[in-house]
């Protein structure tokens, strides 16, 4: 690792990423990004563990979550006193925290992720054709966006689960039409600058239809801005889903999920606290993954601002200097 | 100025009415709308009288255009908990939601102003990078979970504060404006810091400096105003977004605001009270985005109308 860092730092405006060519390839060249940020990494690896937590750790512990024994109740955590499942503490029914924790991750993870992916691939495709066209489908499509925002998506929610009562699917759609409009916009507006580059304008003139330009040429340009986007709005979403079931008009007992479980330990804020607080805590930890994660996306997908993750992170303070903005 | 508002209401008022049309067509979406009003076990007597009294057998335009009639007249029907007026309910607790939003925007504002032209002052520095790091945190923070630890801490452990309601004083505002303010707090010291970076950076600063202005004169009077563009725009994002915080704060404190009438409706099966809570709701976010724009066009005049020469 050290001899790929081994760069001399040169003036940022002439830093080549991967200048030395042997060692050059795509995927590398990310991971050598991300490792070299460390509080990134650091983000990327609990995000990692969540996701392998959601895929099998029901599989493992799925059982305890719903092995109920009134013997052990409101057990308090940091205790190995009553078994290692229990370090977590237990909740009002005995049941371990640590495996209802890791069902709920699950549960909220399967909401999260399929709204994030249906707003991003329907919005992504929305505004990319609506502003490699211009037109009327970009005022339509910008009208849409506008009406769409101008509301509280809370309210939206709330409105549309009372009338079709809540499941997963109605959540699941629920957030992902209120999310539309963050894709919408920035892909409109990518897409329209787009549209007018020579490259574009080559690949009309050989006779390429509307729909392989955007494919082939739009796509791959948006896509990275696309995923930071993603990725910040998947803590939303998260926050977002963990609020309605916080508020009973989410998932609904006996489904489990991090606000779910946050909601039912309020009434044992006195006597039990770790009820309400382990679930927080799992959604905190999650999200601000999740936020750091996207604020590292930001700079490593800007290739003008790509220098910066490239540069060993002891050596960047010579390029960015602590003085008074005024001097 | 004036023409500017005008046309900034006819293209807001779109939303406003897709709002109104979009409540109506979603009580009538799943085929019967008493299945939201009365309870599961009304019978099929008493839904029929029901069906009557308010109209839902008539034809679809007539039950539209009487709709629309009680919505200008701020008629939304009875409570069914209380019996009394849906929309009276509504206006009686909408001044709590507006005081609390109303602080909180307000304090939000200022400290984020404060931190972030600090942390653009000191690019870089320890301040800055800490600044970043709680904001960044501050904007992922769910905020239920905040107010209850908070509720935890200071209310059950250390007791200095009351768990709910609004009937200490000074004291109940004090978690409830700091739930709500976290997350405006976070973003707008972001976009605050990242203005007032680009703002210092202007030839005009060097200008100011070499004049011989001190560094809080050049802050505030001059970089302050071309970095507070991009914090209004946003601050109005996060206003509206604010309903979102106030109707868990509200939900969690028992302040008998808006967001508090709205869970309890859904939660009692209320269905007009909920209807009168968002709309008036949406009015008022209406009314709210005018008065953004109207700021932002008078504090940059490259919005408004060109003057006719």
């Amino acid at each position: 690792m050290s001899t790929q860092l081994d760069l001399v730092p040169v003036k940022p405006t002439t830093a080549i990423v991967g200048a030395d060519d042997s060692k050059r390839s795509g995927r590398s060249l990310w991971f050598r990004m991300l490792v070299n940020d460390r509080v990134a990494a650091c983000a990327a690896a609990v995000l990692a563990l969540v996701f392998l937590t959601a895929l099998i750790g029901p599989m493992l512990m799925g059982h305890l979550a719903t092995h109920i024994d009134l013997d052990n109740s409101n057990q308090a955590p940091f205790t190995l006193a009553h078994g290692w499942a229990n370090v977590l503490g237990t909740d009002p029914l005995g049941r371990s925290m640590l495996a209802r924790l890791i069902v709920a991750c699950q549960t909220t993870l399967s909401v999260a992720i399929p709204a994030v992916v249906i707003s991003a691939v329907v919005g992504s495709v929305v505004g990319m054709w609506a502003g490699y066209y211009r037109g009327w489908r970009e005022t339509i499509a910008m009208r849409v966006a506008d009406v769409i925002m101008s509301f509280p998506s809370l309210l939206l929610a709330v409105v549309v689960l009372y009338v079709f009562s809540p499941s997963a699917a109605n959540i699941v759609l629920v957030l992902a039409i209120t999310r539309i409009p963050v894709y919408l916009r920035t892909a409109r507006a990518e897409s329209a600058e787009l549209s007018s580059r020579i490259f574009v304008d080559a690949a009309r003139t050989f006779g390429a239809s509307g729909t392989s330009i955007i494919t082939r040429h739009v796509l791959p340009i948006v896509l990275p801005t696309l995923l930071t986007v993603a990725t910040l709005d998947f803590c939303y979403v998260m926050l977002a889903e963990s609020s309605l079931s916080f508020l009973g008009i989410g998932i609904q007992p006996p489904d489990v999920s991090w606000g779910l479980m946050v909601a039912q330990g309020r009434t044992y804020l006195h006597t039990a606290w770790w009820l309400s607080f382990f679930p927080g805590l799992a959604i905190v930890i999650t999200t601000v993954s999740a936020t750091i994660l996207a604020a590292w996306a930001r700079i490593a997908t800007d290739p003008a601002q790509r220098w910066r993750l490239t540069v060993p992170q002891k050596r960047l303070s010579r390029f960015a200097k602590t003085t008074k903005a005024l001097s | 100025m004036f023409s500017f508002v005008r046309r900034r209401m006819y293209t807001s008022a779109l939303p406003l009415i897709i709002v109104l049309l979009g409540v109506f067509l979603l009580a009538r979406l799943t085929g019967d709308p008493t299945n939201l009003y009365l309870p599961e076990s009304a019978t099929e007597a008493q839904r029929q009288a029901f069906a009557e009294k308010n109209g839902f057998d008539q034809p679809m335009l007539t039950q539209l255009f009487d709709y629309f009639k009680g919505v200008v007249h701020l008629d939304f029907g009875t409570s069914l908990r209380t019996g009394e007026s849906a929309s009276e309910m509504a206006l009686r607790a909408f001044p709590a939601t507006l005081q609390l939003a109303f602080t909180t925007m307000l304090l939000a504002i200022v400290g984020a102003v404060v931190i972030g032209c600090w942390a653009a002052y000191r690019p870089n520095s320890l301040a800055d990078r800490f600044s970043s790091l709680l904001s960044m945190t501050a904007a992922s923070i769910p905020d239920f979970w905040f107010a209850i630890t908070g509720v935890w801490l200071f209310a059950v452990l250390l007791g200095v504060l009351p768990t709910s309601g609004v009937d200490s004083g000074v004291l109940s505002w004090i978690l409830p404006i700091a739930t709500l303010m976290i997350r405006p707090l976070g973003v707008l010291t972001q976009v605050v810091r990242g203005a007032m970076v680009s703002a210092l950076s202007a030839p005009y600063v060097r200008l100011a400096r070499s004049k011989g202005a001190s560094d809080l004169r050049v802050v505030t009077h001059h970089a302050l105003r071309n970095a507070a563009a991009p914090a209004l725009t946003v601050a109005g994002d996060l206003a509206v977004g604010l309903i979102n915080g106030a109707v868990v704060v509200e939900a969690i404190f028992g302040w008998p605001g808006i967001g508090k009438l709205m869970i309890d409706a859904i939660l009692q099966r209320d269905f007009a009270v909920l209807q009168a809570a968002v709309l008036l709701t949406a009015v008022s976010i209406f009314v709210l985005n005018i008065f953004i724009d109207a700021c932002y066009a008078l504090l940059d005049a490259r919005v408004r109308e060109p003057a006719r020469v």
